[in-house]
């Protein structure tokens, strides 16, 4: 993080923030935090440096997420969201409210827009799983990830995946013509930071340029 | 959130043999269907529900919705809230049921929701999803703090002094309205309950919330052939426009005929212990002229009996006024 240059808002993850910039206490609490969350993998798909001991109970599993399948043992308890984001280590979906409250956690299931924190990963075998990462990538970005960009359509940036999941979801759903319809069919996403005038534009973008 | 075993039975049978363990099929059930878990898994972060064994629903056969040859519909148990709201029949001649289906919820939780679930939707009494405090729902005789505590969303009508929770279903009102049959597998067989008698009023035993026993499992719901010419209506009156539990809500089927009202089926939502038919507003109604002074009776009527806890007062207009401009819109349709 040496060079003045403005850094590519979308080459920056959260996590690589925090193991470059020398946070070592912030690191120290996501260290202590992974092994909890009970899940132990035996295929690929994790970042080497989560490796967990063997958990009692554990079921194994084959998820597909992205078009990948991980071959996982998981706890019964583990909520897709959690087996997304501490087994699998994709960490682009969310943890808002955990109570299917706030919609950060928005992934689509078989093509539709759901909640990962209200389902238990067990029962998602052999169902295709899309999560942010699934949508573009930094040199591709879907449609609806570019016109969050053009739009502003953030400002903390902690919604915007469940955001865009939900707003690409919805490009294919029944939906009407105007802003309204549009915000009736996005409730489901709370933005605290209140975004939420530019997400709509950034939708409608999407939309009329379809 | 508690251990528990995770099984996915091949099939009813299996399913039915394995839940026929739990001691109970209402509250603190130890073994629990698992549909879409909107419910389920919310309250078992909250440790509210401790099941020792969650049973996979999901794959049994019940994801259908088929026209009967009587001219009504079954629908799966199964069968999530969005595609039932999106369903062309449902939206052509059951359109207060897709009504308040999408005013229920949010897109992606209607994408989970089953039908099964929603009939088995658990009421969002603070107190209740609170295992810190008393609740007679939960904890059979330790109490209900919410008759002198935060009660202002809670029920005018079917409360007792044990229990004064809210179903939060809006799909069941218009369930209710509609007449519908739930159908049950259970290990003595299969059997039917009318709409208005499978949800129970808390009386002294709030933790019982419906017929259900132990082993029963909803297989599907039916609708009765649609009402022909009937305007239909679901009106919801919450705190914020969407995404949020409503604070009264009602159902309404009717059919005008000369300016006179033929039939009406009243439900209502957001007021009642359980989904909540009106005779009182549909006797109110049937055979009087389609007018203000006609629906304004029946808003009277429909909340003749309703009682209102220490906050909320305001539920009784509010019902009142919900059920007459319902109507009046519902009318002039």
């Amino acid at each position: 993080m040496s060079d003045n240059s403005r850094p590519d808002p979308i080459d920056h993850s959260r996590r690589k923030f925090l193991r470059t910039s020398g946070t070592t206490a912030a690191v120290g609490v996501i260290s202590a935090y992974l092994p909890a969350q009970a899940s132990s993998v035996v295929g690929e798909g994790i970042e080497p440096e989560a490796s967990y001991p063997p958990i009692d109970g554990a079921v194994p599993i084959t998820l597909r997420i992205n078009g990948k399948d991980h071959k996982l043992n998981i706890d019964p308890r583990t909520t897709l969201l959690d087996c997304i984001r501490e087994t699998v280590a994709l960490t682009g979906t969310k943890k808002g409210c955990d109570h299917g409250q706030c919609g950060a956690c928005t992934v689509h299931v078989n093509g539709k827009r759901v909640l990962s924190c209200l389902n238990l990963a067990l029962m998602h075998d052999g169902h295709e799983i899309t999560t942010i990462e699934g949508l573009g990538t930094p040199n591709a970005l879907h449609p609806m990830q570019a016109a969050f960009l053009e739009c502003d359509g953030y400002q903390c940036g902690y919604c915007t995946a469940g955001q865009i999941m939900s707003a690409v979801a919805l490009l294919n759903e029944p939906c009407g013509p105007d802003d309204g319809a549009v915000k009736e069919l996005m409730s489901g996403n709370i933005c605290r930071c209140g975004a939420y005038a530019n997400i709509v534009e950034a939708i409608q973008r999407v939309r009329k340029r379809a | 959130m508690h251990t528990f075993e995770f099984i996915r039975p091949p099939d009813p049978a299996a399913a039915i043999a394995a839940a026929a363990q739990s001691k109970t099929a209402q509250q603190g059930a130890d073994v629990r269907f698992m549909g879409g878990g909107t419910t389920l898994i919310d309250l078992m972060k909250l440790n509210v529900e401790t099941p020792n064994r969650v049973l996979d629903i999901n794959r049994l056969p019940f994801d259908k919705i088929e026209p009967m040859a009587d001219g009504g519909l079954k629908i799966g148990a199964t069968v999530r809230n969005s595609d039932l709201a999106y369903h062309a029949e449902v939206q052509r001649n059951y359109s207060v049921l897709s009504q308040a289906l999408l005013q229920g919820a949010s897109a992606q939780i209607r994408n989970m929701a089953t039908v099964g679930g929603n009939l088995l939707q658990r009421t969002r009494c603070v107190y209740f999803r609170d295992t810190a405090m008393p609740c007679n729902k939960r904890e059979p005789g330790s109490g209900c703090p919410a008759i002198t505590g935060h009660n202002r969303t809670l029920a005018i009508l079917g409360a007792s002094d044990h229990c004064i929770a809210t179903n939060p279903s809006d799909m069941c009102v218009a369930m209710a309205a509609l007449e519908a049959t739930v159908h049950i597998q259970g290990p003595k067989g299969t059997r039917s309950v009318a709409f208005g008698d499978f949800h129970l009023l808390p009386g002294n035993t709030p933790q019982r919330e419906t017929v259900l026993e132990p082993g029963d499992l909803i297989t599907h719901v039916t609708l009765p052939p649609p009402v022909s010419g009937s305007k239909q209506l679901y009106l919801k009156l919450r705190d914020r426009a969407s995404y949020e539990f409503a604070l009264a809500s009602t159902a309404v089927v009717l059919t005008i005929a000369g300016g006179n009202i033929r039939s009406a089926r009243i439900a209502l939502g957001g007021v009642g212990t359980k989904p909540w038919r009106s005779p009182e507003a549909e006797a109110a109604l049937t055979g009087k002229p389609a007018n203000d002074a006609t629906f304004r009776q029946a808003g009277e009527a429909a909340m003749q009996n309703a009682k209102a806890q220490t906050e909320n007062r305001f539920k009784i207009e509010l019902a009142k006024r919900c059920l007459t401009h319902a109507l009046r819109t519902a009318a002039a349709s």
